[in-house]
C-alpha cells in the first residue's frame, strides 16, 4: 500500500482544497457524486476552447478535430469494461436513462402480460421504476428477490424466483446505500442456464473495481460518469451487438438515421441507433479524460486503496457505543451507511456539515431498503480514491462529539 | 465543539427532542392528520381535540429529527387554549421567522417558538422546522388525508 499515490491523487483534485464552514472539506458523499481532478475540468475546458464543432457532421476541420476525440472516448470507454466493439457503447445520460432505454425498447419488445422481471430488494429507485412503469404498460410482473439483515442477497431465494416466466433478470453490481457487493458471475450464471438476459446496474461499482463485460458474459452493463470522476450529466450504456442491433430505437432525431424521406426511415448503424440529436460532446471527452486517470493509477491498486479504508473506518465505527452498521455484508464496496441510537440522520448530517465534513443523510433513492432495516433513514459516509485513513479519523471524531453533546 | 451550530441546536432544542411534551396518541381527538417529509423520512401523527373554534388539547406522535421534534412538540404546548384564527395566525408568524422575513416577526407572539429561529439559516432544514405547522394547518381546515412538505 505504500506505492498508492495518495498525496499526488490529492492534489489534482482542486475541490480538496476548499474550506467548508471555515474548516478543511472531508468529503465522504462520493457515492452520491464524485469530484472531479483537474485533468477532466480540463479537458472539457481544452474542448470549449480549442476544439469545439458539432460532431458526424462537417468536413470542416474543428468538427473532424471534435469526433475524432469523441470517438476516442468511446474506444477508452470500450477497452476500460473490455467490450468486444465500440459499437456496444451507446452514450446516454446516466444509469438512469440507460435503465429507461433498455425498458422501453429492449424490454418493450420482449415483454407480455404474465411475463416476469427479477431484481432484487436492494435496488435503487432507478432499477425499480422503470420495470415498475413497463409492468402498468404491459401487464408483466415484477418479482424481488429478498435480502437478509446483513444486506446480502439470499441468493437461493434469488435462484427460485427465476422460472420459464423470467424474461429479464436486472440487479445492482453494488449497493448504493448498503456497500453490499452482489455475486453477479453466479447469477448471471443462473440465468443463463435458461437464456434470460441480465442486466447489470454498475452506477456504483464501476469507480470501486475493475469490470470486464465480456468475462462476466452480462447483456447489458449502465453506469453514470459522474461517480467516476468524470462530468454529470453522461453515461454509458454497454449492450451485446446482437441485442442491440435487434432493439427498436429510443428517440428519434439526427444522427440515428441514415437515410429519411417522408415515406419512410432508415436508421443508423450502432452505435448512432440510439445517440438521436446532438450528445452531450465535451462531457464525453471529460469521461474519456476520466478513464485516462483511472487507468493510470490502475482500478485494481484503487480496490485494494479503498478496501483497506473501508476496513479501518468499520472497526473505528464499530467501537462508537450506540451506532449500528446498516449493511454488513462479506462482499462489499466503500460503503459505510449507519444509524445512531436517538439521533436522526439529518441531525448527524447538519452536524457533521459544521465540522466541513459531507455525508450523505437520507433515504438514499433506496426507500424499500430503508423499510426493511425499519429506519426512516441513514447517514452514509461513502469513500472514493482521494479519502484518507485521517479524514476517517475526522468522521469518527465527529460522530463521538456529535453523540455527547446529544446527550 | 459544535461551536458554529449554537443558533441552530438551542438547548431547548434537545430538551424537547429528549423528552418530547405531548407524545401520545390521543384517543378521543377530533381531529387527526399525517404529516411526512419523503426527503429525510419524518413521519408524524398530530391529534387535536377541539370545543368549537377553540384547540382545548394538541398532542403528537411519531419519528423525526431534533429539529422536527422540537417544532412539534414546541407547537402542541403553544397551540392549548388558541382559537383556530389564532392558531392560523403564530402558523404565519412562525412561517415567516423561518424563512427570513426577520423585520415581520412578532417576537412576543411566538414566544418560545422563537428557538426555531436558526434554521433560517440552514435551507435545507426549513422543512423539518415547518412540517409540525404544516400538518396544523390541514387539521384546523379539517384536512383529513396526510400532507407531505413535498
Amino acid at each position: 500500500m505504500t506505492t498508492f499515490p495518495i498525496e499526488k491523487i490529492r492534489a489534482d483534485f482542486p475541490i480538496l482544497q476548499e474550506k467548508i464552514r471555515n474548516k478543511p472539506l472531508v468529503y465522504l458523499d462520493n457515492a452520491a457524486s464524485c469530484q472531479k481532478p483537474q485533468q477532466v475540468i480540463d479537458s472539457i475546458v481544452h474542448c470549449y476552447s480549442h476544439e469545439y464543432a458539432n460532431v458526424h457532421r462537417g468536413v470542416h476541420t474543428l468538427s473532424v478535430k471534435v469526433t475524432d476525440r469523441y470517438e476516442g472516448a468511446r474506444e477508452k470507454v470500450k477497452d476500460f469494461i473490455n467490450a468486444h466493439s465500440t459499437k456496444e457503447i451507446i452514450f446516454v445520460r446516466g444509469a438512469t436513462e440507460a435503465i429507461n432505454l433498455i425498458a422501453q425498447t429492449f424490454a418493450k419488445s420482449n415483454i407480455k402480460a404474465g411475463d416476469e422481471i427479477l431484481i432484487t430488494a436492494m435496488e435503487h429507485h432507478s432499477n425499480i421504476v422503470p420495470w415498475q412503469m413497463l409492468c402498468a404498460e404491459t401487464g408483466a410482473v415484477l418479482k424481488v428477490a429478498p435480502i437478509n439483515l446483513q444486506g446480502e442477497l439470499i441468493y437461493p431465494e434469488f435462484e427460485k424466483l427465476i422460472s420459464d416466466k423470467t424474461k429479464l433478470v436486472s440487479v445492482v453490481h453494488m449497493s448504493n446505500a448498503l456497500g453490499t457487493i452482489n455475486p453477479v458471475e453466479k447469477i448471471i450464471a443462473a440465468a443463463k442456464v435458461k437464456n434470460i438476459p441480465v442486466l447489470l446496474d454498475g452506477a456504483q461499482a464501476i469507480p470501486h473495481m475493475s469490470v470486464d463485460v465480456q468475462a462476466l458474459d452480462c447483456d447489458f452493463y449502465v453506469f453514470s460518469g459522474h461517480k467516476l470522476y468524470a462530468p454529470s450529466g453522461i453515461g454509458v450504456l454497454y449492450g451485446k451487438q446482437a441485442l442491440l442491433e435487434a432493439m427498436p430505437p429510443y428517440q428519434g432525431g439526427g444522427d440515428m438515421i441514415r437515410k429519411v424521406t417522408f415515406e419512410e426511415t432508415e436508421y443508423n448503424t450502432l452505435p448512432y441507433k440510439f445517440e438521436a440529436g446532438t450528445p452531450n460532446i465535451a462531457d464525453v471527452i471529460g469521461l474519456g479524460a476520466a478513464i485516462d486517470y483511472l487507468n493510470e493509477i490502475g482500478m485494481d491498486n484503487i480496490a485494494a486503496y479503498e478496501a483497506e479504508l473501508l476496513t479501518y473506518a468499520t472497526e473505528k465505527a464499530k467501537q462508537i457505543k450506540g451506532l449500528k452498521l446498516i449493511g454488513e455484508a462479506q462482499e462489499k464496496g466503500a460503503i459505510l451507511s449507519f444509524v445512531l441510537d436517538k439521533i436522526h440522520p439529518h441531525d448527524i448530517g447538519t452536524m457533521l456539515d459544521s465540522l466541513g465534513i459531507a455525508i450523505r443523510a437520507g433515504h438514499h433513492c433506496a426507500m424499500p431498503v430503508m423499510d426493511f432495516f425499519e429506519v426512516p433513514a441513514t447517514a452514509r459516509a461513502s469513500f472514493a480514491m482521494y479519502n484518507t485513513k485521517e479524514e476517517i479519523d475526522v468522521l469518527i471524531k465527529g460522530i463521538e462529539d456529535l453523540i455527547e453533546i446529544f446527550g | 465543539m459544535f461551536d458554529d451550530l449554537r443558533d441552530l441546536y438551542q438547548e431547548v432544542i434537545f430538551d424537547h427532542n429528549r423528552n418530547p411534551r405531548n407524545f401520545h396518541v390521543m384517543e378521543d381527538s377530533d381531529r387527526k392528520v399525517e404529516g411526512f417529509n419523503p426527503l429525510c423520512g419524518d413521519r408524524l401523527t398530530l391529534f387535536l381535540k377541539m370545543d368549537g373554534d377553540k384547540i382545548t388539547d394538541a398532542s403528537f406522535q411519531g419519528s423525526g429529527c431534533a429539529i422536527s421534534t422540537a417544532s412539534v412538540s414546541l407547537m402542541t404546548e403553544i397551540v392549548k387554549g388558541k382559537t383556530e384564527a389564532e392558531a392560523e395566525e403564530l402558523f404565519k408568524q412562525f412561517h415567516e421567522m423561518t424563512t427570513g422575513k426577520e423585520e415581520a416577526i412578532n417576537l412576543e407572539a411566538i414566544g418560545k417558538l422563537a428557538v426555531l429561529a436558526g434554521v433560517r439559516e440552514y435551507p435545507a432544514r426549513v422543512k423539518c422546522a415547518t412540517l409540525a405547522w404544516h400538518t396544523l394547518d390541514a387539521a384546523l381546515k379539517n384536512e383529513q388525508e396526510s400532507i407531505s412538505t413535498e
